[in-house]
């Protein structure tokens, strides 16, 4: 991607590290966990998102198919990437990523499950996400995100996200979370 | 059918290149490509390339180059020669695996009057 990326000023955090449990909206028991590397977690989340509803699909992710389900969480699993997992038992309930961009900034998106929206569990999962890349040395965070998707905009901005680019179809967001050298 | 493809030489231009060809073959579509010089790929480059993928299949390809801004050249050679449909390549996605539109593409889809096909 493009090196001319904007970042805030200010740094935002700190943010919550996972594990993290809490109880949602709908009082489900939910924790926060990064993801084990097991095959079981993944597993659970190909299930999370071959049940997911298209009409909450991103630019094209999570891909439709169980294959390309697959072949997707294969990159964003890989070792050089970040994730969390919101568990609700045995379900996976919610998953947030963070993937390097090649410029030592790091791509974030975020996905519920439609049972589990608009009950806390957002907030908590991007916020852990966050806490746990600082953790990890990471310092800058960006996303895209289709500019009709309020709720989506207001998560963003309410943990510290910033636009930073709006001249095309999505909006660019973007975060500091720890000070750099440059 | 009046097809003109754009042709930048990317792996989804050449994707592209593919299909808009069988597919003119099939349908007896006149198909013109629109060279779109890049820093990889010189217009004689573009050319060949064009080339390689017609030949044999019978399908006689009218070429054209095109400078500067590559999205309003397409819409503008688009719309003034009659052409019933533009076809780009675009497959970019980013490092997360969201789709993304070049400028090309996007410029192209918010502007042309002439339909578009993005093959991905």
């Amino acid at each position: 991607m493009t090196t001319d990326r904007r970042y805030p000023e200010t740094v935002s955090g700190p943010f919550e590290v996972p594990p993290v449990a809490f109880v949602d909206r709908e009082e489900r028991d939910i924790e926060i966990r990064p993801h084990d590397g097991s095959e079981t977690e993944y597993e659970a989340l190909v299930e999370m998102y071959t049940a997911f509803d298209p009409s909450d699909r991103a630019q094209g992710i999570p891909p439709g198919k169980e294959e390309r389900v697959r072949t997707w969480l294969d990159g964003i699993l890989a070792d050089d990437c970040l994730n969390v997992i919101a568990w609700d038992g045995e379900i996976a309930a919610g998953h947030s990523t963070l993937v390097p961009d090649g410029d030592d900034d790091y791509e974030l998106a975020i996905f519920v499950l439609q049972d589990y929206q608009q009950a806390g569990i957002g907030t908590h999962l991007i916020e852990s996400l966050l806490g746990y890349g600082d953790e990890h040395g990471i310092s800058k965070v960006w996303l895209t995100v289709e500019r009709w998707n309020h709720p989506a905009v207001s998560l963003y901005e309410k943990v510290g996200f910033e636009t930073t680019g709006a001249e095309s179809f999505e909006l660019e967001m973007a975060i500091r979370i720890d000070e750099d050298d440059n | 059918m009046k097809v003109l493809l754009g042709f930048g030489g990317s792996q989804a231009s050449l994707e592209a290149l593919e299909r808009t060809v069988d597919r003119a073959v099939a349908a007896g579509d006149e198909l013109t490509v629109a060279l779109a010089e890049t820093e990889g790929a010189s217009h004689d480059e573009l050319a060949d390339r064009v080339e390689d993928a017609a030949e044999g299949t019978g399908l006689s390809v009218d070429l054209r180059e095109i400078e500067g801004n590559h999205g309003s050249e397409l819409v503008a050679l688009a719309e003034s020669e009659g052409f019933d449909e533009l076809v780009l390549g675009s497959n970019t996605t980013s490092p997360m695996g969201k789709i993304t539109l070049n400028k090309t593409a996007e410029f192209v889809l918010l502007n042309s009057h002439v339909t578009v096909t993005l093959v991905r």
